[in-house]
């Protein structure tokens, strides 16, 4: 299992040389992460490649990078996260790209690929507001009718804007602003790097 | 005036509130007559945010969470989710907790697939069924009330093991208006020693069972009209849909993440992964009923071996894991830990993982991105019916409309794990 993403990681960087933007194994798995433009065309040739054979797309999921570890983020903040599982060679990989525009962060579909993708690109379109350029079907899926703006995105609160309730004299469910009071019981705290090393216990 | 004109497509809205939704599924349909044309499931109706909802709390506050995902095979949900922070924390489990994961996560597939088996049934006609099924279902809840307390929503697996060790002695019945000494003493039968006798008893009576459901269904000439041919699938077209689980192997791709991929004591137990042949609603049932026998051989293996080994079933390292109760009462350094341990909570090294098991309805994800802070950065929960109904339209494509109950069933569909 262990010689499987060096092995990958190989092949790869022998394919892809310069279009990746980073290639890392960490914890045994294996993350690429490409440009935006180079995005489609790279998971064309992981799904059709034969010494690669991509054939499941495991997950795809949207990324908001804009709080990471409590500081202003330097770097694009939607990025778009693809893990991708070979059945033939049992082998995993993660493949990310970031969208060029932070107020306007389009990336290429990829459902040509993958039919699974579809539900994923509408999931992550929907929590995030990142869209798919060539998704022929990008509607919110898991959030009510008619709801505004992307929950997971970080500056959305937790208790989100809006609450809906029972009115009595209009005989009808309302929507009125939020009357919780936003909490935090635990604050959100970034330490040291050996803080909480488990090595030292 | 043709009578063109009069030939219009009927769409029909099919849920939210409909037994055979299994759930919460809105499914809207355009028919034309009886087939259906075009199937639209519009979902989210169970959203709670729970990604949202992990991101704001420590990493061990978000266990009980994985229970309400999939709301019928819950500890499989949290190994998924502990596998996650156990591979960001790089700490290695102890081997009993391992088995004793292993164990539940068998008998989680085998409440899974009884109540699948069952509501399928009573879906396409098998009224039966269910009645039979939830006899043996309620044996293997006692099971994970006596582990820990609560017969559904465990909490029971921990980053670094299990919350504790097996117990000693099972719950029995007690005496009541309706049961009277004859009965209460054959309930008590199976009751009257530990968990791990309590098991082994009911492994031994399970294979039997299955006799029965099959006896019910395999060759019952209704339940084949419904199943076979209905939601046929391809391999390569299961795989481009990103099915798994069942769904996948029904299809006849022998993929399980127990042997391609073994994580907790898999890579140590014997058993069999049953694959289909045809890819349709029937070949999906027998790898399930065939799923379940398996399980029930892993259960007896873990038996065996948990019987024969002690040892502790949480890591010793109290970074990770809140010491014990006794040590904790008289020593400070560790009273320290606790209170660190359950107020700031674990720290949790920079970096992404993603943590799968082979979960009862497929391959179950946790993706993790920590940024080094006592709290996820982000969760991702890949679940196993979210493809899968996500082809509900490929599927449902000139069938009647009789048959999307039957694909729902074979779906094995759990709103709780959808919408998360």
């Amino acid at each position: 299992m262990s010689a499987k993403p060096e092995l990958l990681s190989k092949v790869l960087r022998s394919l892809f040389g310069k279009r990746l933007k980073s290639l890392a194994v960490s914890r045994g798995e294996l993350t690429i992460e490409v440009a935006a433009a180079d995005y489609f065309e790279i998971a064309r040739i992981l799904r059709e490649h034969t010494g690669l054979n991509f054939e499941q797309l495991i997950d795809l999921s949207g990324v908001d990078y804009s709080t990471y570890a409590n500081k202003p983020w330097q770097g694009k903040r939607f990025a778009s996260v693809l893990h991708l599982l070979s059945v033939t060679h049992n082998w995993r990989l993660r493949l990310r790209t970031f969208a060029e525009d932070d107020d306007f962060p389009v990336i290429d579909s990829v459902c040509e690929l993958w039919p699974a993708a579809n539900w994923y690109e509408r999931e992550a379109f929907d929590l995030y507001g990142i869209l798919y350029d060539g998704h022929t079907d990008l509607r919110r899926i898991l959030t009510d009718y008619g709801f505004v703006g992307h929950p997971l995105r970080k500056d959305f609160p937790v208790s989100g804007h809006v609450e809906m309730r029972y009115d009595a004299e209009a005989k009808r469910v309302i929507y009125q602003p939020v009357t919780v009071e936003p909490r935090e019981n635990t604050p959100r705290i970034v330490r040291e790097a050996s803080y909480g090393d488990v090595g030292h216990a | 005036m043709s009578a063109m004109h009069e030939i219009r497509n009927y769409t029909l809205n099919l849920g939210p509130q409909h037994p055979a939704a299994h759930g919460v599924l809105r499914l809207v349909l355009e028919l034309d007559g009886e087939v259906v044309e075009r199937a639209d499931p519009h979902i989210g109706l169970l959203h709670r945010g729970t990604e949202k909802l992990a991101e704001t709390r420590t990493w061990a506050q978000s266990v009980p969470y994985m229970d309400r995902l999939d709301y019928c095979s819950m500890m499989c949900n949290e190994h998924a989710y502990c596998l996650a922070v156990e591979k960001l924390l790089g700490v290695e489990v102890p081997e009993r907790a391992r088995y004793i994961r292993t164990m539940f996560d068998e008998i989680t597939r085998i409440i899974n697939h009884l109540m699948s088996l069952g509501s399928h049934g009573l879906d396409i006609g098998a009224m039966t069924m269910i009645l039979y099924t939830f006899r043996e279902r309620e044996d293997l809840m006692d099971a994970y009330e006596a582990v820990c307390g609560a017969r559904m929503h465990a909490a029971y697996y921990r980053p670094g093991g299990v919350y504790r060790d097996l117990p000693d002695s099972m719950p029995k019945y007690k005496a009541s208006r309706f049961k009277n000494e004859k009965t209460l003493k054959q309930l008590n039968a199976a009751r009257e020693g530990s968990l791990l006798d309590f098991l082994e008893d009911f492994t031994k009576r399970f294979p039997k069972c299955c006799d029965e459901y099959e006896t019910l269904l395999t060759e019952n000439r209704i339940w084949k009209q419904r199943t076979v041919g209905i939601g046929v699938v391809s391999p390569e077209r299961a795989l481009a849909l990103g099915f798994t689980g069942p769904m996948l192997r029904g299809s006849g791709v022998a993929w399980d993440l127990r042997k391609k991929q073994p994580y907790a004591a898999y890579d140590k137990v014997d058993f069999d992964i049953p694959v289909g042949k045809n890819g349709d609603c029937y070949d999906r049932y027998l790898c399930r009923m065939a799923e379940m026998r398996q399980s029930n051989r892993i259960i007896g293996q873990c038996i065996a071996w948990l019987r024969e080994n002690p040892g502790p079933v949480i890591v010793d390292n109290h970074k990770v894991a809140p010491p014990r109760r006794e040590k904790m009462k008289g020593n400070m350094e560790e009273l320290i830990h606790h209170f660190k341990l359950f107020s700031e909570g674990i720290h949790v090294p920079e970096g992404e993982v993603y943590a799968a098991i082979e979960h009862p309805k497929g391959e179950f994800g946790v993706y993790a991105i920590s940024d080094g802070a006592n709290k996820p950065y982000r969760i991702k929960l890949r679940s196993p019916g979210f493809p899968h109904l996500a082809a509900m339209d490929e599927l449902a494509r000139g069938h009647m409309i009789a048959d999307v109950v039957a694909l729902i069933g074979t779906m094995d569909l759990v709103f709780g794990d959808i919408d998360r």
